[in-house]
């Protein structure tokens, strides 16, 4: 443990680097190249930092590296930051894919990449902020302004149908967010204070929670997103530039998930079991339907967002389970489509800024002019399918493992998301990669760069990892998992007795 | 000793796949069949070992570990896992060695070796594993790597399309195999094989009530473990792809589509003995699906004119034949087959692929014919496999056919005398095709252009030569495996004292024991009556049965049932959702419905606004006097 206030750092840093390109002046030419270095040094420093919050990690359940300082002490709100070990590794995820972000769009942003880059910190500050807010009102605080940020990249730097996207974006996020504020009023007000390890404690009256519970509910539902109020995201991510896109997928889907461990759950135990079938009906129909959908998708990027909804159907499932399998599953599965689907995006954008096309019918035969390339996405693909070995196995096992034990038929339906996911992503792959080529087009692609090797080695590390050896993860959380189960088990027998 | 030989074609497998510029077009094919043969080495001491009644499992690291669910990387040699070993690392040693020839006009080496090592990896991993979860990383590798070789020559449209048939197919099946687990997992929470062997007894009673019918718990494990068993082995339903695999090239047809990875799912089902013992229904099904399987392919193999095809049917069928061994509790028998049928079909796979090479992939084979002169080697090689695959003595497949058969019969089950009778059928049938081949090949007069034909490079005929050996002398030697008064498998397969089949067959009355021999030496009359006596005899058969005939030429039209059945409803109901349920309901009442009532209702009120003064001096003069009157009427007390 550290004295030092590694949090606020991590928070206060990318705000700080932010301020110092604003007031990078001069050439066109030197602005664009020093708010680059800039931005990856800071984004750097954080991981850095990142990884030494991971390193010092103690084991033991509950929050730490705690920092507090009273805002408006009457009313209970304070500034209070602090980790568990589930929060610790989103962080950790969100440090881990801003350089990744910065290194993709080293070339293929071309107009305002001061202003650019200067979203993309702030970002950062505010996806850490998310993860290790420990107030209520400070996390509603980070979870709304991540839509800003947001917004703009794919409103400024996305494709044709960009405002469209934005404000679809936007309307859907921000209808959830409006519940969740009257939400965390209500649950203020019943117990006194913001303080999130406070409320953790508390009991809400039964119909209290039936109450908070759809409020919560639908404004993660959205971010995760769930089926029906999956709609936005593939307009957002076909819209959005490649590093937007990698965010939304790799960290902010993560926020709806996280806001299930962290409040739904284990605030609202009782409701939750209530609804807890209601939730394997949509997980079920998201995993079916998106992947049905996806089969279908003529633009790549559609394809990749539609199996991000059914990836996060398997994770609303493994929450809300309440077995030990099934919630260190889900935020195994959450970890590891952090990292696949944000690679995806990006061997989609390393193909895109080539071909200016995302069509899956203007390519293949690629794996002839781009043999790494197709070995890399191969790889990720691969990790989609959830083969074993692949970050994607471990989280989709737990899952139905533990859906296996709540009911078989649940596991089966579940597993039916995994003959689907073969299906669409071998077909993508062969349809782009593989076949005659037909483009001619295609005849002039050249394959990975440096810098682009460079960028895919990491998110390769982390698949492997992940997939081979996930103790090192689950090794952090296991315990508050093992805490939080204990005592929704208490609550709920309590409560039936 | 273990680690090492299950680690060597990994590394093998990196070395050539990732820098392949590194070490060279040579060593990019060299190494890893040097590899695979220390591997190969390593697998007969152990085998030797194993024999002598060593057993241990290496535990490497933690794999997943969350509640119960604690899965270790270990790896496990007892007398079923060293078995396994010597045939994998036999052939695939084997394979890579002709490989080297075979592939010598191909572009991309290196990325085949390496396929081909990794495919090695995977299935060493499998046969090893030490629980479930392991068996499973090895039963998905070894897809994988099936699904890489086969669309190896990525240009072909067709061979892309059946490895991703290959791939899906098997995933039906895996899903089956992996709800097997989760049951297993969640009835022992465990899923160590010695935990959940050991505590199967005290589960055998537990059932579940399934429309009023109640289903023991064990039964239904086993079934869908037999389910994975099914896609991966090709059997009837889900055995579609195994035909369409043979667009890969030849060496992958030899090692994984006939002698490894199609035969798991025996080895699972051996492996998982002490569990499908007390599953007397799913015994029963397996033997059924095996049977129908054995005859189905046979039947289909007769007519078909591709001569990777015709062998890619007979596996399938030999594979139903060890099934049905297994369903009757002859696992020991099952896993005899399964070795000799390792060395007689790798070597009617190699020596197709010699035949194919020496034509420039020609496999047609009604384009060949009196190949004899031009590839003596290969001829030979073919004619002894052929033997071995019709259960001729002295060789391979007399003794191991043989003891399936008589344990069907002895078994003395309704279930397996019908997979007794069937299997006969199908000897006869395997007898007819495997000489169609033979005589259309080799014999008789040539139909093509066979004048560039020539013997094959030396690495070709070394791995001939090596598995003729083993198709003649392996039923000899393997002879103990079946040995039911000396326990050969060190306890590794568990059966139940009053499952007697295997104990019977030895006792079963002498025409059991010759029958196979007779239908066998009929099959190969025939096949030289209408292959070699009287070509038109054949047409005539074929216009006067031209229903059976037109069923077999075309497979009792599997594919096409599920092209019109699962494939196409599942498109069409993926572009359904889309474009009706996600941009027709969702989009239109959900986000762009509530744009679009706003618009309308802004768009009312901004008529309103008409920017003239004497209309809101009016709304201003209603509203005055509308509050007046309000305060009027309070006033006088009149409301």
């Amino acid at each position: 443990m550290t004295n030092w206030p590694i949090l606020s750092l991590m928070v206060f840093i990318p705000l700080f680097g932010a301020f110092i390109i604003s007031l990078i002046d001069g050439e066109e030419k030197n602005i664009v190249k020093n708010s680059k270095m800039v931005t990856l040094w800071t984004s750097m420093v954080v991981f850095i930092l990142s990884i030494f919050l991971w390193a010092t990690f103690p084991t033991d359940p509950g929050f730490h590296f705690i920092e507090e300082v009273n805002i408006f002490s009457s009313v209970g709100i304070s500034y209070r930051l602090g980790v568990d070990g589930i929060s610790m590794l989103f962080v950790v995820l969100s440090a881990f894919l801003v350089p990744i972000c910065i290194l993709s769009s080293w070339k293929s942003i071309k107009i305002r990449v001061k202003e650019y880059m200067i979203l993309f910190l702030i970002l950062e500050s505010l996806m850490i902020g998310t993860f290790s807010a420990l107030d209520l009102l400070l996390f509603y605080i980070f979870f709304e302004a991540l839509l800003i940020p947001m917004f703009f990249i794919i409103g400024i730097w996305g494709g044709p149908r960009k405002v469209y996207a934005a404000f679809k974006f936007f309307l859907y996020t921000l209808a959830g967010s409006v519940l969740f504020l009257l939400a965390i009023i209500l649950m203020a007000y019943h117990s006194g204070t913001f303080d999130i390890r406070e409320l953790l404690s508390h009991n809400f009256s039964y119909q209290l929670q039936l109450i908070l519970w759809p409020a919560l509910f639908i404004s993660f539902a959205v971010k995760t997103p769930m089926w029906p109020f999956h709609t936005w995201l593939p307009d957002a991510h076909v819209e959005a530039p490649t590093a937007g896109s990698v965010i939304l997928a790799g960290v902010l889907l993560k926020v709806g998930g996280y806001g299930f461990i962290r409040f739904s759950i284990p605030m609202l135990p009782n409701a939750s079991e209530y609804f807890s079938g209601f939730v394997f009906v949509l997980g079920v129909i998201a995993v079916i339907y998106a992947s049905l959908v996806a089969l279908m998708q003529t633009d790549m990027k559609k394809l990749i967002a539609y199996s991000s909804v059914a990836h996060m159907g398997y994770v609303i499932i493994g929450l809300f389970t309440f077995q030990q399998e099934g919630i260190d599953g889900a935020i195994i599965q959450m970890l590891s489509h952090g990292v696949v689907s944000a690679a995806l995006f990006l061997c989609i954008g390393v193909l895109y800024d080539r071909q200016h096309s995302r069509l899956i019918s203007d390519y293949g035969g690629v794996v002839e002019k781009m043999p790494k390339f197709s070995l890399i996405f191969m790889i990720f693909l691969l990790a989609s399918i959830g083969l074993p070995g692949t970050s994607g196995f471990v989280g989709e096992v737990l899952v139905l493992i533990a859906a296996y034990k709540v009911n078989g038929y649940l596991a089966l339906f579940t597993g039916l998301g995994m003959i689907l996911g073969a299906a669409y992503m071998l077909w993508l792959y062969k349809r782009v990669i593989f076949g005659k080529v037909t483009n001619d087009k295609v005849t002039l692609l050249k394959d990975l760069d440096y810098r682009e090797v460079c960028i895919f080695i990491p998110l390769i590390i982390g698949v492997f990892w992940i997939g081979l050896y996930p103790e090192s993860f689950s090794i952090e959380f296991r315990d508050d998992v093992a805490s939080l189960i204990s005592n929704l088990d208490l609550v709920i027998s309590i409560n039936n007795n | 000793m273990l680690k090492l030989l299950v680690f060597l074609p990994l590394l093998g497998a990196l070395l050539s796949g990732i820098f392949p510029k590194f070490i060279g077009k040579k060593g990019a094919m060299y190494i890893p069949t040097i590899l695979c043969g220390i591997s190969f080495i390593f697998s007969i001491i152990l085998l030797h070992n194993a024999i002598l009644g060593e057993s241990y499992v290496i535990n490497l690291a933690t794999w997943i570990n969350s509640g119960y669910f604690q899965i270790n990387w270990a790896l496990k040699l007892d007398m079923l896992s060293s078995v396994m070993l010597f045939v994998v690392m036999l052939v695939s040693t084997l394979v890579h060695l002709y490989s080297i020839g075979y592939m010598d006009r191909d572009p991309h080496q290196a990325r085949f070796f390496s396929y081909l090592s990794l495919f090695t990896f995977a299935m060493l991993m499998l046969v090893t594993s030490n629980n479930f979860i392991q068996l499973f990383f090895g039963w998905e590798g070894v897809g994988l790597c099936s699904y890489l070789l086969i669309g190896f020559w990525f240009k072909k449209q067709s061979a892309n399309a059946a490895a991703i048939k290959a791939f899906l197919v098997n995933r039906v099946g895996d899903l089956g195999l992996i709800l097997g687990i989760c049951l297993i997992y969640f009835k022992f929470n465990s899923l160590d094989y010695n935990t959940v062997f050991e505590s199967v007894t005290l589960i055998k009673d537990n059932s579940f009530s399934l429309l009023n019918i109640e289903i023991p718990i064990i039964e239904l494990c086993c079934f869908l473990l037999f389910i994975g068993a099914m896609g991966k082995s090709a059997q009837i339903i889900l055995h579609t792809w195994l035909a369409d695999a043979m667009e890969g090239p030849t060496p992958v047809s030899a090692l994984i589509h006939a002698a490894t990875m199609v035969t798991a799912g025996v080895f699972l089902v051996a492996r998982c003995s002490p569990i499908f013992e007390y599953a007397p229904y799913a015994l029963g099904f397996v033997t059924i699906v095996g049977a129908l399987t054995s005859i189905f392919a046979a039947y289909v193999a007769i007519t078909q004119n591709d001569i990777k095809k015709i062998i890619a049917y007979s596996t399938c069928s030999q594979l139903g034949y060890m099934f049905f061994a297994c369903g009757v509790s002859a696992y020991s028998a099952g896993m005899f087959h399964l070795m000799t049928h390792a060395f007689f079909k790798a070597l009617l796979f190699l020596g197709a692929g010699s035949v194919i090479h020496a034509l420039s992939d020609e496999q047609d084979i009604r384009k060949m014919g009196g190949l004899y002169k031009a590839l003596p080697y290969t001829c030979v090689g073919m004619w002894i496999g052929s033997l071995a695959l019709a259960g001729l003595p002295p060789f391979a497949g007399f003794f191991s056919k043989d003891i399936i058969l008589e344990a069907a019969w002895a078994s003395h089950t309704i279930i397996g005398g019908f997979a007794f009778y069937i299997g006969l059928l199908a000897a006869l049938l395997t007898a007819f095709y495997s000489w169609k081949i033979l005589f259309m090949v080799f014999h008789g007069k040539s139909r093509g252009d066979i004048s560039s034909a020539h013997e094959s490079p030396l690495t070709i005929l070394i791995p001939l030569t090596i598995l003729s050996i083993g198709a003649i002398f392996s039923g000899w030697l393997g002879k103990p495996m079946i040995d039911t008064h000396h326990d050969f498998w060190h306890g590794t397969i568990l059966i139940l004292d009053n499952h007697e089949a295997l104990k019977n067959a030895h006792h079963a009355p002498i025409w059991v024991k010759i029958s196979p021999i007779i239908v066998a030496l009929i099959g190969i009359f025939i096949a030289w009556v209408l292959y070699i006596k009287r070509l038109n005899f054949t047409q005539f058969l074929c216009e006067r049965f031209s229903f059976l005939y037109r069923c077999s030429l075309n497979k009792l039209w599997f594919d096409e049932v599920y092209e019109y059945l699962i494939c196409q409803p599942l498109k069409k109901c993926g572009d359904i959702l889309w474009k009706k349920g996600d941009i027709g309901v969702i989009d239109r009442f959900g986000p762009d419905g509530i744009v679009n009532v706003c618009r309308k209702i802004a768009m009312r009120i901004k008529s309103i606004q008409t920017g003239y003064v004497y209309h809101y001096a009016f709304a201003m003069f209603i509203g005055l006097i509308a509050i007046f009157s309000w305060q009027f009427l309070l006033l006088f007390g009149w409301v």
